[in-house]
């Protein structure tokens, strides 16, 4: 058996063991263990990883497995393998899956279907970043999004129902972009007469071969809109605010962690990679589309007051800025989008754990009802500031990092499309400041607003757990950026040569 | 006259002898006996359903043909009869509880009825030319009239018999006076192959298999034939709308696709296939939107399931624009899931219906508190008509979608596809009236009887596990044949 495999079964084992255990206490430890598990697993796969690299092995994708699952008509193989861009993103999940589980912890109600829809997610996470197939692909894709009903609808607040199927079903939509892309994609991915695949090496191999140039315009547009839906593109970016206000603290950091990056991933790994030239031709609709989502989401989260909103659009802003990058097409950039994935995904979830953490205490997330909590609850306060500083770019933290190797690399385009566009973007950073500085002034330093806020407590254990564990995270990225940049820098070399 | 032609059809005649079996079994037990009645019948049609699966096992000639070709059989009329009695068996196994407390007087005109549409249905899939296509429809439309009025004590069931025997009367006549335009135009000919040689797409010939195409859509219920459809499944005691929306549909599908390929295209001039591709296309789209369209709107859930059974019907239409083997093959695996989801959802409603009364989805709520099996079942079968995968909908929907796309229907996949969305959305409200509503009187606490435990039990594995064992699907399409 393959070890990337585990990454799908250990969460499944976990499922069965939760269904087959009732005390609360037995529940949290099989979370607790076994997120770990998969943490401790991601870090090794990434240490062996580059050890294997700096030995020598120069295949594209490594650990590679394949299981014919159908045959004849659908040639359906189960593959696995890694690059070194999703070793980045199996590192990403399983710190915020594991670190989602600490948070959780505070969940009263129905615990254990709470964990199984919990884990049904992070399946489909998991499964989808470890996948060299197009139908397993769409497959893990889709298991990751249903779940989301159910969490949100069941474990949310506000206006959940509502959010819950407005998130469900554009992201559903995105997927029925993405099927038309995906059945055009595989009967083109051969001669005529032979049969096809779903392998995603071997269609980059053949695509442009056998798919008139004219329709791969047509299946990369499709794919493209599929997946950012995923990544909140402009305009299809309303499912994310009214979705992540409403879900659980823990469905929000997976969601706003995790879950959007398949959409980045999934744009850059299908359809730009199995379709560089259409991408190239394309790449200035996409550009004007990302670069609205950056500045308008920054602008968005400027007026916003309830905390969750903020961050939502926020997230819509680095989302934005993840696909901007990657449709820059040079190393720089790319690699770039990839480290912004990393470090939006780790401060995003310190955010909404914060945020969850705060809100279960004051019962409100409307900044204008807060104030003073730095004194109140300093360890959160403190964490609070950790983030926001992350999201704005300072140097340090992981933010700077990525937003550096994206404007760097935008602008090494010299022509004024490219050059008006990246200083549209870099002008998000400034705003970013806006909002988040915003927040900590009124919320955390200034006068307190309701004095029951004053006898309210500090984080408890699991939280601490979640929160330190996302900061050290961060910190290492902004620390020591260079193994993890050059890991997804190798690993994009062979691919920014098709573009 | 060659009495061994009767082998080929051995399929048939156990049908037959189950028939005659349980007609005179019914006559011969006192009335003291008449409880044993209802296991016999179950034992017996199980037999059957056994020995069908035997037959279907060997590998057949691919033209077994009997009476001259007026009866045509091969692996894939097999499979496709196994499924039908599978589900039949199904069937049997929910009614149980239904047919001891409900239906007591009825009992045996239950089994028989059913058994005689399924003799139908064998027929009308084994048609090798129109007359023994039409009987065999006919043979299978008659008794479900019945069927549907078989709740004699309450209104709805007879209007809704009264519904459905009307509409189908009138569309077999517009069917019929469709055949014997075509007997006029194709050379004095009913067989399929005859046809086939003498249609060259004239208006007149087209006008003449628009006729007849009418009278199919309206037994798989495609729109504009569609207005009976949920009337007829809200009146029908519940047991047999299930029956009527999986087996009735998937066998007249068949029979549909089989005529257009078998008499109404020619493999060596293509744009006579053109002809009606066209009008499936369209009959395609306007399904499925309709269908999906006016089920958000029921609280009913059998009307719900009625609307939703129509777009589901739409969709299994996609594997016959397709008109290659692997759109055969796409299409009876469609059936074979659909058949597992649609039974599991029906199951749910018929036990809760058995004992509360309740069929609204209002009624739903809060279910999971009390009954969370139930509750799962339903969610189960929700999310595998809806496409989610990894549950068998996902699957079946995935390869019928390949299977046009294949002949590049993008358009119509994308179509299709966009609504699975809306279909999503009304599938999404069942799960949230059991999950995530609350309710001050949920539905009590039920303890289902152990045969529709049985049969819930055995559609719930078959949604989950029915897409992961590919050797099925591969050997569907192994057996199966395009135009």
């Amino acid at each position: 058996m393959n070890i990337l495999s585990l990454f799908v079964i250990i969460p499944v084992v976990m499922m069965v063991l939760l269904f087959l255990e009732n005390s609360k206490k037995a529940i949290r430890a099989t979370m607790a263990t076994g997120s770990s598990l998969m943490v401790i697993l991601a870090f090794y796969i990434a240490y062996s990883f580059l050890t294997q690299r700096q030995a020598g092995a120069d295949a594209a994708y490594l650990f590679t497995a394949s299981q014919v699952w159908y045959q004849g008509f659908l040639n359906i193989n189960y593959s696995v393998g890694i690059d070194g861009i999703s070793v980045a993103m199996l590192l990403l999940s399983s710190i915020v899956v594991m670190t989602g589980s600490f948070a959780s912890f505070a969940i009263e109600d129905q615990t254990k279907e709470y964990y199984l829809w919990f884990l049904m997610l992070s399946i489909g996470v998991f499964g989808f970043f470890i996948s060299i197939n197009l139908f397993t692909m769409v497959l893990f894709y889709e298991v990751a999004l249903i779940p989301m009903y159910l969490l949100i609808g069941h474990w949310g607040t506000g206006p959940k129902e509502y959010a819950a199927m407005k998130l469900t079903l554009m992201l559903m939509g995105g997927s029925a972009f993405l099927m038309v892309g995906v059945f055009g994609i595989y009967f083109h991915s051969a001669a005529p007469g032979q049969p096809y695949t779903f392998e995603v090496q071997e269609i980059a191999k053949n695509l442009s071969l056998y798919m008139p140039i004219n329709m791969q315009h047509v299946f990369f547009a499709l794919t493209f809109i599929g997946f950012g839906v995923l990544g909140a593109m402009f305009p299809f970016h309303t499912w994310s605010p009214d979705g992540h206000a409403s879900a659980p603290t823990a469905v929000s950091m997976l969601h706003a962690g995790v879950l959007m990056k398949l959409g980045g991933y999934g744009c850059f790994r299908v359809a730009m990679c199995l379709m560089p030239q259409a991408s190239d031709d394309l790449a200035w609709v996409f550009i004007i589309l990302t670069g609205t989502s950056v500045f308008y989401g920054a602008y968005s989260a400027c007026v916003q007051n309830d905390l969750k909103y903020i961050n939502a659009y926020s997230s819509v802003s680095h989302c934005g800025m993840v696909l901007f990058a990657l449709l820059m097409m040079n190393k720089t950039a790319m690699t770039g989008a990839f480290l912004q994935m990393l470090s939006h995904g780790l401060m995003t979830a310190l955010f909404f754990c914060l945020i969850g953490s705060i809100y279960g205490r004051t019962h409100t997330r409307d900044i204008r009802l807060m104030g003073g909590m730095m004194k109140i609850m300093p360890v959160l306060g403190v964490c609070y500031v950790i983030a926001g500083l992350a999201s704005l770019g300072l140097p340090g933290l992981s933010g700077f990092v990525a937003e550096m190797n994206i404007f760097v690399g935008s602008f090494e385009h010299p022509d004024m499309f490219h050059r008006v566009f990246t200083i549209l973007a870099c002008t998000s950073i400034v705003i970013t400041a806006v909002y988040i500085l915003r927040v900590v002034g009124k919320m955390l330093f200034g006068p307190v607003q309701d004095p029951h806020h004053l006898t309210l407590t500090d984080a408890v254990w699991w939280e601490k757990v979640a929160a330190f564990g996302l900061i050290i995270s961060i910190a290492i990225i902004g620390l020591y950026p260079l193994w993890i940049s050059n890991m997804i820098g190798n690993s994009l070399d062979a691919i920014v040569k098709l573009f | 006259m060659d009495y061994s032609q009767f082998l080929v059809m051995q399929h048939e005649v156990s049908l037959a002898g189950v028939l005659i079996l349980l007609l005179l079994s019914d006559l011969i037990l006192g009335e003291k006996s008449k409880r044993c009645f209802q296991p016999l019948a179950i034992l017996i049609f199980a037999l059957h359903t056994i020995y069908g699966f035997y037959l279907g096992c060997e590998t057949l000639p691919s033209s077994n043909t009997a009476f001259a070709g007026m009866y045509l059989t091969s692996n894939i009329h097999m499979f496709l009869k196994n499924i039908l009695d599978f589900g039949t068996l199904i069937v049997f196994f929910l009614s149980y509880e239904w047919n001891q407390t409900t239906n007591k007087e009825n009992i045996a005109e239950f089994y028989l009825l059913t058994i005689s549409t399924l003799f139908g249905m064998y027929l009308m899939i084994s048609a090798g030319d129109f007359l023994l296509f039409y009987l065999g429809l006919e043979t299978a439309s008659i008794p479900m009239a019945t069927l549907v009025a078989l709740d004699k004590k309450k209104k709805v069931s007879a209007e809704a018999g009264a519904k459905y025997i009307l509409t189908a009367a009138f569309s077999s006549g517009v069917m019929l006076f469709g055949i014997s335009l075509i007997y006029g135009s194709c050379g004095g000919s009913l067989y399929f192959a005859d046809v086939a040689n003498n249609f060259a797409g004239e208006k007149f010939q087209v006008m003449a298999m628009i006729f007849f195409m009418a009278g199919l859509c309206f037994k798989i219920s495609l729109v504009p034939f569609h207005l009976w459809t949920a009337d007829t499944y809200e009146g029908a005691p519940t047991p047999v709308s299930a029956y009527l929306s999986v087996m009735s549909k998937g066998a007249a599908a068949f029979a549909f696709m089989c005529i257009l390929w078998k008499a109404f295209s020619c493999s060596s001039a293509p744009e006579i296939s053109e002809s009606w591709k066209n009008i499936i296309w369209w009959i395609i789209v306007i399904t499925i939107t309709v269908g999906n369209i006016f089920a958000i709107r029921q609280n009913n859930l059998k009307r719900f399931l009625a609307f939703s059974s129509i777009s589901q019907a739409g969709y299994i239409m996609l594997g016959v624009i397709a008109g290659t083997d692997n759109g055969m093959g796409s299409m009876i695996y469609y059936i074979l899931v659909y058949l597992f989801t649609n039974l599991a959802a029906f199951g749910v409603i018929s036990d809760i219906e058995n004992q509360t009364g309740k069929v609204n989805r209002d009624d739903y709520n809060g279910l999971y508190s009390t009954n969370p099996r139930l509750a799962v079942v339903m969610m189960l079968a929700m999310f595998s008509l809806g496409g989610i995968p990894p549950f068998a909908g996902f699957f079946s929907k995935f390869f019928i979608f390949a299977a046009a796309a294949e002949q590049g229907e993008y358009l119509l996949v994308f179509l299709a596809l966009a609504n699975t969305i809306i279909s999503l959305f009304y599938y999404l409200l069942v799960v949230k009236a059991m999950f995530i509503n609350h309710s001050d009187t949920p539905i009590v606490t039920i303890k289902s009887d152990k045969m529709s435990l049985l049969a819930l039990t055995v559609c719930t594995i078959g949604v989950v596990v029915l897409g992961f064992i590919s050797p099925l699907y591969e050997s569907i399409i192994h057996w199966s044949f395009g135009i």
